[in-house]
C-alpha cells in the first residue's frame, strides 16, 4: 500500500496543527459556530445528537494492521469502545469530545491517517473495489489511480468550497464493486486496443433526494490527462453548480439541467486550456505510485489446497461460510475473506476495539498484514492461503465476524440512522436488527440466496437504499417514523434504481412487510432464480398486491 | 482608511468599492482616489473610467472573467468578493484571471475573509486580503502559511508536487 514520504507527512501534520488552532479559537470564542462548522466538517467532525461524530478517512478502503490497531486504540481511549464502518469505506466514532479531536488527528497522523475532507462541500475520500489488487476478475489495479486522485484532491485550493459534497469512485474489475455509476464522478480504468491504460469517465450519478445513474462523458481518457480533466470537470461544477438550494446543488442536477452532452462539451472547452499543462501526469509519477501497489511477498502455491477441499467436504458449516464469505483470488492457492460485520444483534458495520485488535492479529498471522473495508460495511482479509481458511474461520467465529451471510438478506447496508445522526428522519438500526432476528435461520437464509437489502434513515441515502434489491427509506410524517419500501434496485455494472411499491409503513409493520415480499419471491421463483431476477421478470405488482392486501387504509402520503 | 494585507504586509488602503445603486443603475464615480467598479460598470463605461485613471474592477462570484478577458492585463487592481467564505467560485475567478488572462496586478479578496481562508486564496493567486473588520488582521496574516507544501499546481506554485518531489 502507499507509504507516506516526508512531503505527505508534512502536509498531514500541517493539517493537524491548523485544526488544533481552529479548535482552540472556537473554544475561545474567536470563531463563531457558523465559521467553525465548515472548517470542522472538512476534518470529518459533525455535531450529532449525542456528541460530536468524527469520520476518519480510509483511502479506498485500504489499511495495514498498525492502522487497524490505532483505530481500536482511538475507540478505547476517546470513544465508547467501538467504531462504525461506513458505506464510503471510512470509519466513524460517535462519542468523541471536541477538545480531544486535535489529539485524535495527531494520533492518526502518526500512522499516516487523517480525517481530511471526509465531510463538507469538498472532494471526499476516493472509494474503490474492496478486492482491488487481489480480485480474480480484475483487469487493472485501480489503487495507484485512487492514490493519485487522493493526492490531487487533498487540499485542492480551488475546490475546497464547492456547491456541495463531491464523491469519486474508481473501478478496475470486470464487475463494478465500487458503485461508480452512482458517484459524482465514476472512473472505470480500461485498456484501449493498443493496450494503453485510460479511463472511462462518468459524471452526475448519485443517490440522495434525486437518484440518477451517471452519464458517460469521456469514453477514453488517456492516463496522463487524468488530473487536468478532473480539474476541468470540477471547475465547471464549481462555477456553475447551483448554490441557491442545497437539494439541487449536486453535480447531477447541473448535468441533468445542461444535458450530459452539453456538460461534456463545456468540460472539453475548459479542458482545452488545461490539457498538457503542469498537471499532466508524468510516467515517473505513475511508476512511483504504482510501485507501492505491487503484490506482497506471497508464496507460489500449486492451486486448490487438498486440506481445504477436504475440510469443505466434511464440514457443512465451514462450506457454507466459504460459499458466502470467501471470494476468488487472482493468485492460485489464495483467497479473499470477508469478515461479516452483520452479526445478529449488532448494528451493521460496528466493530469494537477488541474486535479491531483481533482483526489486526488475524491479518498479521494470515493475511500479510493487510485489511480492507468494503462499501457494504464489512472487513476483508485480502491475502489468505486456502490452507489457512479453516483456521481463519475458527478465529473469525471467536471474534464474532464469521456470520456466513455476505450477499444474503441479512448482509444489510445500513446508515447509523436516527439513533445517532441528526439528519435522519427515522431510525434504521432497529429495523436491521429486527430483520436479522426474523431471518436468523441459516438454512432458510441460504435457500433465499442473494438479496441485497439497503436502508437509509433519510433522503441523503447514506445506506444506498435506491440500489438495494429491497430498499428501505426512513421518512418523517408528522413527527413519527415511517418507512418507504422500493424493489428492483441493484448496484454494480448494471446499476439501476428501485421502484417504490406504495405508501410507507410504520416501524412495527416492517418485519411483516419484508416477510411478505420474501414470500412472493419464494412462491414465484424458478429453480436458481435470484430475488432480483424474479422482480425483473414479474415487476413490482405481485409484491405490491400481496403486501398491501387486506391492509387497512392508513392515513398517509405515498 | 482601513488596513489590508498586501504582499504579506499590513498596509493602509483607501480604495473605494463602488456598488451599483439599489435600482441597478450605475453609481457616480467619486472624483478622487482609487475606485474599484463592478465588472458591469467597467464594461459599460470603460473609456471614461480609463480616462479618469486609478480604476480597478471588482468581481461578484457570478461574474465571468471571460467578459474581461485580456483587458485584465491593463488593470492595476482586481478585487473578488466572497459574500460567504463557503462560496468557492471566487477561487476559480482568481486562477482564471492569473493563469488564463495574464493578470499580474493586485488581486484582492474582500468580504468574508479571515485567517482560515487565506491559504487557499493565496494559492489561487490572491496577494491582497481585505480581512473582515471584526477579525484580527495580524493573526489572519499567519493563515497564509497554514500549509507550505502542496500536492497541486496552483498560481503560487505552478508545478505540482509530483514534478518537484525528490524521491529518496
Amino acid at each position: 500500500m502507499y507509504i507516506y514520504d516526508d512531503y505527505d507527512q508534512k502536509i498531514v501534520d500541517a493539517r493537524v496543527a491548523q485544526f488544533r488552532d481552529q479548535t482552540r479559537r472556537y473554544l475561545a470564542g474567536e470563531l463563531t459556530d457558523d465559521e467553525f462548522r465548515p472548517l470542522r466538517l472538512q476534518n470529518g467532525l459533525y455535531i450529532q445528537r449525542h456528541a460530536p461524530m468524527l469520520r476518519v478517512a480510509i483511502p479506498y478502503g485500504e489499511l495495514n494492521t498498525k492502522q487497524v490497531r490505532v483505530l481500536g486504540e482511538i475507540a478505547r481511549k476517546y470513544d465508547r469502545n467501538y467504531g462504525h464502518f461506513t458505506t464510503r469505506q471510512n470509519i466513524q466514532y460517535n462519542w468523541p469530545k471536541l477538545e480531544d479531536v486535535p489529539q485524535i488527528l495527531a494520533d492518526l497522523a502518526a500512522v499516516q491517517m487523517h480525517a481530511v475532507q471526509t465531510s463538507g462541500n469538498c472532494i471526499r475520500n476516493t472509494t474503490s473495489d474492496q478486492f482491488a489488487g487481489v480480485a480474480h476478475d480484475e483487469l487493472i489495479d485501480p489503487r495507484p489511480w485512487c492514490e493519485i486522485i487522493r493526492q490531487w484532491s487533498t487540499f485542492h485550493p480551488e475546490f475546497a468550497h464547492l456547491p456541495r459534497k463531491f464523491k469519486i469512485a474508481v473501478n478496475g474489475a470486470k464487475e463494478d464493486r465500487a458503485a461508480i455509476l452512482v458517484h459524482d464522478i465514476g472512473i472505470n480504468v480500461v485498456k484501449n486496443e493498443a493496450g494503453e491504460i485510460g479511463f472511462q469517465v462518468y459524471v452526475g450519478g448519485g443517490l440522495g433526494r434525486t437518484p440518477i445513474i451517471g452519464a458517460l462523458i469521456k469514453p477514453f481518457l488517456e492516463q496522463e490527462h487524468l488530473l487536468s480533466y478532473l480539474d476541468a470537470v470540477l471547475r465547471v461544477y464549481n462555477r456553475y453548480g447551483r448554490r441557491d438550494n442545497k437539494y439541487k446543488a449536486r453535480i447531477k442536477i447541473l448535468v441533468k439541467a445542461m444535458t450530459p452532452e452539453a456538460f461534456g462539451a463545456k468540460v472539453e472547452a475548459e479542458w482545452a486550456y488545461l490539457k498538457d499543462g503542469p498537471q499532466t501526469l508524468t510516467q515517473a509519477e505513475v511508476d512511483r505510485v504504482t510501485a507501492f501497489f505491487v503484490d506482497p511477498a506471497y508464496e507460489t502455491l500449486a492451486g486448490d489446497d487438498a486440506g481445504f477441499l477436504a475440510a469443505k467436504a466434511s464440514n457443512p458449516a465451514f462450506a457454507r461460510w466459504v460459499e458466502r464469505n470467501v471470494f476468488g483470488h487472482k493468485k492460485a492457492g489464495y483467497a479473499c475473506v470477508t469478515l461479516s460485520l452483520k452479526a445478529r444483534g449488532i448494528a451493521p458495520g460496528d466493530a469494537s476495539d477488541k474486535q479491531l485488535d483481533d482483526v489486526a492479529a488475524l491479518s498479521d498471522r494470515f493475511s500479510l498484514g493487510e485489511v480492507r473495508v468494503s462499501h457494504e460495511q464489512n472487513l476483508i482479509l485480502p491475502w489468505v492461503k486456502q490452507s489457512d481458511l479453516f483456521a481463519v474461520w475458527e478465529e473469525a467465529k471467536r471474534i464474532g465476524f464469521a456470520t456466513p451471510n455476505i450477499g444474503l438478506l441479512t448482509d444489510v447496508i445500513c446508515c447509523p440512522g436516527g439513533d445517532f445522526c441528526s439528519l435522519a428522519n427515522a431510525k434504521s438500526i432497529p429495523i436491521a436488527l429486527a430483520l436479522q432476528e426474523s431471518f436468523d435461520d441459516l438454512d432458510y437464509l441460504f435457500d433465499l440466496g442473494e438479496i441485497e437489502l439497503n436502508m437509509s434513515g433519510c433522503m441523503n441515502a447514506c445506506g444506498h437504499h435506491h440500489v438495494g434489491n429491497i430498499g428501505i427509506l426512513g421518512v418523517d410524517k408528522n413527527g413519527s417514523e415511517w418507512y418507504q419500501v422500493s424493489l428492483g434496485g441493484r448496484q454494480g455494472s448494471a446499476a439501476s434504481l428501485g421502484k417504490v411499491i406504495g405508501p410507507s409503513f410504520a416501524q412495527d409493520e416492517m418485519s411483516e412487510v419484508i416477510e411478505k415480499i420474501i414470500k412472493v419471491y419464494v412462491d414465484n421463483r424458478h429453480p436458481d432464480e435470484r430475488f432480483i431476477d424474479v422482480v425483473d421478470r414479474l415487476g413490482i405488482d405481485p409484491f405490491k398486491t400481496y403486501v398491501y392486501a387486506g391492509r387497512a387504509a392508513r392515513k398517509e402520503a405515498a | 482608511m482601513s488596513k489590508i494585507i498586501r504582499d504579506r504586509q499590513i498596509v493602509e488602503d483607501n480604495a473605494t468599492i463602488l456598488r451599483l445603486n439599489e435600482d441597478g443603475s450605475f453609481a457616480a464615480v467619486p472624483a478622487e482616489g482609487v475606485v474599484l467598479v463592478s465588472l458591469k460598470q467597467f464594461i459599460a463605461q470603460k473609456e471614461a473610467l480609463l480616462a479618469r485613471g486609478n480604476i480597478g474592477v471588482w468581481f461578484a462570484p457570478d461574474d465571468e472573467p471571460e467578459e474581461l478577458g485580456d483587458e485584465a492585463k491593463t488593470l492595476a487592481v482586481i478585487a473578488v468578493e466572497f459574500p460567504a467564505f463557503t462560496d468557492g467560485r471566487g477561487f476559480s475567478i482568481g486562477r482564471l484571471l492569473r493563469e488564463r488572462y495574464g493578470f499580474t496586478g493586485e488581486l484582492r479578496a474582500f468580504g468574508d475573509v479571515f485567517k482560515d481562508t487565506l491559504n487557499y486564496l493565496y494559492r489561487c493567486g490572491f496577494n491582497a486580503f481585505a480581512v473582515r473588520a471584526d477579525k484580527n488582521i495580524e493573526d489572519a496574516l499567519k493563515g497564509i502559511d497554514d500549509f507550505t507544501e502542496y500536492y497541486q499546481a496552483s498560481v503560487q506554485q505552478p508545478q505540482p508536487l509530483f514534478r518537484r518531489r525528490e524521491t529518496v
